[in-house]
This record gives C-alpha cells, structure tokens and sequence, in this order.
C-alpha cells in the first residue's frame, strides 16, 4: 500500500509551495487557496483560530461591520444544498464589508449543462477576489484553483475536506477547554463519508490532539487505521474518557445503499445518548456539525443539553470563515478589533 | 526495395540479435546480412531493428467517437509510437457487434493504407452482455478475437456461453476483469490514497474475482482466455497458477501499471483516471516480476483517446483512460529494459510475436519471407513527453514532462515507410 509518508510528501509537492508565514507579526496566509487542513501547518492553523477569536469580540458588538474588505468581491458557488455553510460565508464577507453574489446551481446554467470549467471562467470573467466552492465531487474546488490566480475557498468537497468546518470546531473546542494539545475527541458516525471527519483528524492531530474515529465498519474509510488516529466500533470503547464527542450526522441514503442495517439499528449501537456520555470525562462536551438527526444519532436532551456546543459552533463558523477571508485578502497588520 | 543498413537486428523469433543488413522486397523480408544496394538504403547503423510492433489493445473510436480518434489518426500514433499493427476494442458508436462494422473498419483502415487493423468484435449484442453477437459471421468478415472491453460481462452463465461459441470458432475471448458490483461508483484504487482524497475506491478484488471466474470457465469450456490490463499482485498469482494448470490463458499489461501508482492521481489529475485504476507500488513490481517471469505474455496499450473537455472537469465525472500509442515503447525501454527486469529480446516479444501469437495473425518475426513490418528503434534516445506533439487526435495522459529513453524512429509496414522522425537519415 502507499504509505502516509508517501501521500503527505506527494500532497506537499502540488499544494502552496510558498513558506507558511514569517514571523508572529504577519497576519496573511500565504498560500492562494485554502483547499483543505492536511496541508496546512500548525502555524497557520493557529493563526487561523488567533484571528477568528480576535474577529468574535466584533460578533458581540451592536454595530457588526468592519471596512476592511470593502471593494472585495466574493462568489459563493454552491453545487449542493446548503444553509448554513453558505449563509455563514455570506455575514462573514458582509461583516468584513466584501461584496458577495451567490450562485446555487438550481437557478444557475449549471442546468442548463455548462461544464464546471465553463462555470468557473464565465463568473471568473467578472473579476470576483475570492470563490467560495462547494461541490459533490472531491477535488472540484482543487481543479477550479488550477484554472485562475483567484482564490478559492473549499466549503465542502465530496468526500474529501470541508477545512473551514475543521477550523469551527477546532475553534469551539478552544474555547470550551482552553487548549487542543493533548485532549482526546471522539468522532462518531459515518467517518466514510464524511469531509468533517477528514478535516477534523488532519486539524486536530497537528494541533496535538488525539483523535479517535466510531462507527460502524460499513461507514469506515479503507486503512483509516493507517492515519494517526484510533478507530472504535465499539461506541462505548469509543467515548470512553474523551475530551470532546463530534457526533456526524447519518444519512438515510446510506441505509438504503446497505451500509447500515436501519436507522433504529444505527440509533442503538451508535446513538449519543446521555447514558453513554457518561463514560465521556465528566466535563466533556458534544458537538455537531448539524443539520441534526434527533433520536437517531443525538438524543434530543443531549443536543439540547448545556454541554452540547451546537450553537456555539454556528457563531464560530462566521468568526473563522472571516479569518479565512481576511487572511487570504486582507494582509494588513493584526490590529482588526481595532 | 528498401535496405536497411548497419543495424542491430533483434528478433526474439528466431532468437537473432546481430548488426546486419535488411532487404525488403515485394513486402516481405527478402534477406538479413551483409547486402549492398545502389538505392533506397536507409542507414541505420546504431539503432535497433525490431519486427514490427503489435498493439492488441486501442481504442481507435471510430465508427461514433471521431471527435476522441479516428483510425486515420489512431493509424498515424500508432505508426509514430512504433507499431505496425494494432488491434481495436469494439465498444465503438453503433458497437462493432456485427459484420458490416468490422467490414467497414477494415474498408477504412485500408483507406488510411497506415498500419495494419485487426478488429475485435463484440461478445454479446450491443455490449450489453444479455445475448451473443453475430461472432461466427464477423470472424468470416475479419474480427480476429472477440471482447467485453469497457463493458464486462457480469452474468456467469452469459460468459460461459459465449466461452464456448468461441471454442468453437477457435478464436480467443478477450476479456476486461471486474465485478461492476464492487468497483460502482469508484474513481481510484482502494486504499488509504483513496480514503484520504474522498474518492470512492475500487478493491482489488474486483479484478481479481473476476480473473479467477474467468480463468475457472476457460477451464470448463476449453476455450482461449486472454485477459486484459492486468493491473494487481492478486491477479498475476492467479494467472501464474493457471498456467501452471494448464488452463489455456493468455494476458496482457500495460505500461501505465508498470510505470505509475496511484500517488499520480493526488491533486486529482484526470488523467490519471483509468480502469482498471493505477494501483500500488506492491502492485507495480508483481507485474513487473510476472512479465519477467512469463506469466504476463504481452504489454499492451490501452490505448483510450478522450477529449479535453471529457477530462477537464470533476474527476468524478471524467471519462476513464489514457493514450499509450506513443509512449508505451519508452516507458517499456525505460522501465523494464533499462531497469533490468527484462532483456530488450524479452520486451520486444512481448510486444510483437506474443500479440500475433495470441490474436492468431501474421507478423511478430523478420524471417525470410515473413510480410516486412519493421521497427526501428533508438534504444538510448532520452526525450521528454509532450502530449501537443503527439499524433494522436487526443491529449490525455498523465506523462506530460517525463523523461524517457528509447524512441521508435522509423516504422515499416508491409515494405512501406509509415512514419520516420528526422533523426533518421534517408
């Protein structure tokens, strides 16, 4: 088999040759693109979280408006359904004072046929900064970088990254626990295929957490076990004494494709409920990337319950996607509370 | 007349490897040694002179895909990449399923007047793999074997039957190994590469079954089996195990499986996007270790032309394959020969008498008499891939900017020069 080693070093070669940043005063991300969190340093991850939580202090504020990025232009792309994802890019860049156009494919040419590459250079044409890309097929946002100098933010590809998730809960684990390095999160449930799992193993494990990966084997990527992370079937095993429990959300179309036997299957040997989480730390909390399925893979007193950090993960999606946004166009000094 | 002068002369057909003269006369291979002539000499002293290539396995698209190739310009790669022969798939638009189309693309690749064409017609009626095609019909029309390529036959009992119409007609059925079931929906090899890139992957196992059912009902029908790109450590052990049975199977490999591994297809290139898919480097030296050692009896080139737009997109969406005509004998000298695992009498084997042995069809020997397909190769020629130059109508292969050494530089068909890079001097 090929190895980590192998697919990190290959990874490296195509992905931002450009160094990281140089030095703490810098506060831009130089890399065109931000694709995914398995080629990113812990520098610049830190410096993701830094700038989201400076940018958070403004989220409190009455007047939530910020000249910074005014003149900039931003394209959300959506090729599949989306609210909250894409509403939460949209405050972030009006927030910052971006100009944003959304595009969801049902009222787009995409209909109509045109190719993705088509797509890309028509709305490219009109001079946007930044795309935001989501779409089905893992890699899409990859090929729409190759095709222009314009940056391109991943909002969720297929079933490979959706890095500015990863950052989201990275940055509400922060916040809840004061720290990453060294604490143990769970995620539970369809590991396959789920870019939330990938984005939050490569995040989390450069920061120095541990990550554990529960579920069913049928929902479990080939040789995970070869990344540096524990796999569980066992959801008790799993949670047992963790830090943090990151609960996916599972899909009917999985079941009917025969990965899972029934939801009221999938619901008893994996649901999150609060006698499970007692195995958790004591002050371990839950969160989840929503949309919720409650009663099947959250129970509804523990999605509801003060240890669930749901909500808090929404207001921190806008707070790390206008750091991305910031960091990729921004550039100037790291004063933007000010 | 055409005499070739001064080159070194390998023929694994008649175990020859010396510097001689070659005369061609009337088509045909006239004379091998020292031979003067007034006109027509070519001098190719310092370059090899090989039997003709055989590629059994291209997608030339014609009739319905034109826009990807067409046997005009299939005929001209295939004449620069060095070969003299190739035989074409028939998953063409309408499928070459009955007579008329196998007749229509012999007409045409007459017209072309390039290289020599053997079609292969399809197995079953419109490659559904539900009822058996007109197989006797167009072998009397010049299908010289007949095949599931791209559209593999599911149904065990759908096989077995056609297994055994083949028996009878004693041509060989050429089959593309996979269990549609277990590699639907998936882009890449199966692994930790395809887990970390989010493409659904394609097991091993889905060859490999279908390698072992194959080989399983060439045992129960008698028939000639030959199976294609072989592409996994799995399914060389299984073939390897057959022959020593005794089963009568044949298979082939293709540069791309000696050459490259899954790696290639982080970033998503699209061209690297074939079936079967680019597999491992565990992989890579099985195959390597089965043609050294015979079991693997021919590489082949898969040769599968696609538009730009049919790969510049989604690689969920791009369309599987990649050209090979005009790169499979570098990667073969640079690869193989070069690296050791087999001699330049081995590799050209593989390529010119075990292709004709399989198909049943002349060439593969620069015997007196034998029709004069020559190739002419420059065994330490470095060059470096470029896609824009080449003569296929498509482009799409992940070699762009590789470096590598051998190139044929003159192919001969039938007497006639069919293609000559300049280096060569008249």
């Amino acid at each position: 088999m090929t190895s980590l080693e192998q697919i990190n070093e290959a990874t490296e070669k195509l992905v931002a040759a450009e160094p990281t940043h140089d030095g703490a005063k810098t506060s831009r991300l130089k890399r065109k693109d931000i694709l995914g969190l398995q080629e990113m340093t812990a520098e610049e991850i830190e410096l993701i979280l830094q700038t989201a939580i400076s940018f958070k202090d403004l989220l409190g504020r009455q007047i939530k408006k910020v000249p910074t990025l005014r003149g900039r232009s931003v394209i959300t792309l959506f090729y599949e359904a989306s609210t909250r994802t894409r509403t939460s890019f949209e405050i972030a860049a009006k927030i910052l004072s971006a100009d944003t156009s959304s595009i969801a494919v049902a009222s787009s040419s995409v209909a109509k046929g045109e190719s993705f590459k088509d797509t890309i250079l028509t709305l490219r044409a009109m001079k946007p900064d930044v795309f935001i890309i989501r779409h089905g097929a893992s890699g899409a946002p990859h090929f729409a970088a190759s095709l222009m100098p314009e940056s391109v933010i991943n909002a969720g590809d297929g079933m490979h990254e959706h890095p500015s998730q990863g950052l989201l809960d990275m940055l509400t684990i922060l916040e809840a626990k004061g720290r990453l390095d060294g604490l143990t999160v769970a995620i539970v449930g369809d590991i396959l295929h789920s870019r939330v799992a990938r984005s939050n193993l490569w995040g989390l494990t450069k920061m120095g957490a541990k990550v554990r990966l529960v579920g069913p084997k049928t929902l479990m990527p080939p040789e995970v076990d070869k990344l540096p992370v524990e796999v569980y079937t066992d959801i008790e095993e799993g949670i047992r004494g963790v830090d943090v429990v990151n609960v996916l959300r599972i899909q009917l179309e999985r079941m009917q494709k025969g990965l899972f036997p029934s939801i009221r299957e999938y619901s008893k040997f994996f649901g999150i409920t609060r006698d499970r989480l007692k195995l958790a730390k004591d002050d371990a909390i839950v969160m989840h990337p929503g949309p919720m399925n409650r009663g099947v893979e959250i129970m509804p007193d523990v999605a509801d319950s003060e240890i669930s950090m749901v909500e808090t993960q929404v207001t921190n999606g806008v707070a790390v996607r206008m750091a991305l946004l910031y960091l990729l166009l921004g550039g100037g000094p790291a004063d933007v509370a000010a | 007349m055409l005499l070739l002068k001064g080159g070194r002369i390998v023929d694994p057909s008649q175990r020859l490897d010396k510097v001689a003269d070659l005369l061609i006369d009337g088509g045909k291979i006239a004379q091998i040694g020292e031979i003067e002539i007034a006109e027509q000499v070519i001098d190719v002293s310092g370059k090899v002179v090989l039997p003709g290539l055989i590629d059994m396995h291209v997608h030339l698209r014609e009739p319905g895909f034109e826009y990807k190739e067409d046997i005009e310009s299939g005929s001209r790669a295939a004449a620069a990449g060095g070969f003299t022969a190739v035989a074409c798939m028939p998953n063409t638009n309408p499928v070459t399923d009955n007579r008329s189309v196998i007749e229509s693309i012999l007409r045409r690749a007459d017209e072309v007047g390039l290289v020599r064409v053997y079609p292969m017609g399809a197995l079953t009626k419109g490659n559904k793999g539900e009822e058996m095609a007109e197989m006797g019909d167009m072998q009397e029309g010049g299908a010289v074997a007949f095949s599931d390529d791209a559209f593999p036959i599911q149904q065990s009992i759908i096989m077995r039957r056609v297994m055994d119409y083949c028996a009878m007609l004693d041509v060989p059925v050429v089959t593309h190994c996979e269990d549609t079931s277990l590699s639907a929906e998936g882009f890449m090899n199966e692994g930790l590469t395809s887990s970390i890139l989010g493409l659904k992957g394609i097991p091993h196992e889905a060859e490999e079954i279908m390698v072992a059912r194959n080989i399983m009902l060439a045992r129960l029908t008698g028939c000639r089996l030959h199976i294609q790109h072989v592409s996994t450590k799995g399914s060389v052990e299984l073939i390897r195990e057959a022959k020593e049975a005794g089963v009568k199977v044949t298979c082939e490999t293709c540069p791309q499986y000696f050459s490259l591994t899954e790696e290639a297809v982080i970033g998503y290139d699209t061209n690297t996007k074939i079936n079967p898919p680019l597999r491992t480097a565990d992989d890579v030296a099985a195959i390597k270790a089965g043609l050294a050692d015979g079991t693997i009896d021919v590489i082949a080139t898969d040769h599968a032309p696609h538009a730009i737009e049919e790969k510049e997109t989604e690689y969920a969406i791009a369309l599987n394959g990649m050209v090979g005509l005009e790169t499979a004998v570098g990667l073969t000298i640079t690869e193989l020969v070069k690296a050791g695992t087999l001699t330049l009498a081995e590799a050209v084997e593989k390529m010119s008498s075990a292709p004709a042995r399989v198909l049943g069809v002349e060439g593969g020997s620069l015997a007196v008499g034998a029709p004069a397909d020559v190739t002419v190769l420059d065994l330490d020629a470095e060059w470096i891939v470029d896609p824009a130059r080449f003569e296929s109508r498509s482009k799409n292969t992940p070699l762009g900017g590789r470096k590598l050494i051998g190139l044929p530089v003159m192919t001969v068909v039938g007497g006639k020069i069919v293609s000559m890079k300049s280096e060569v001097a008249v």
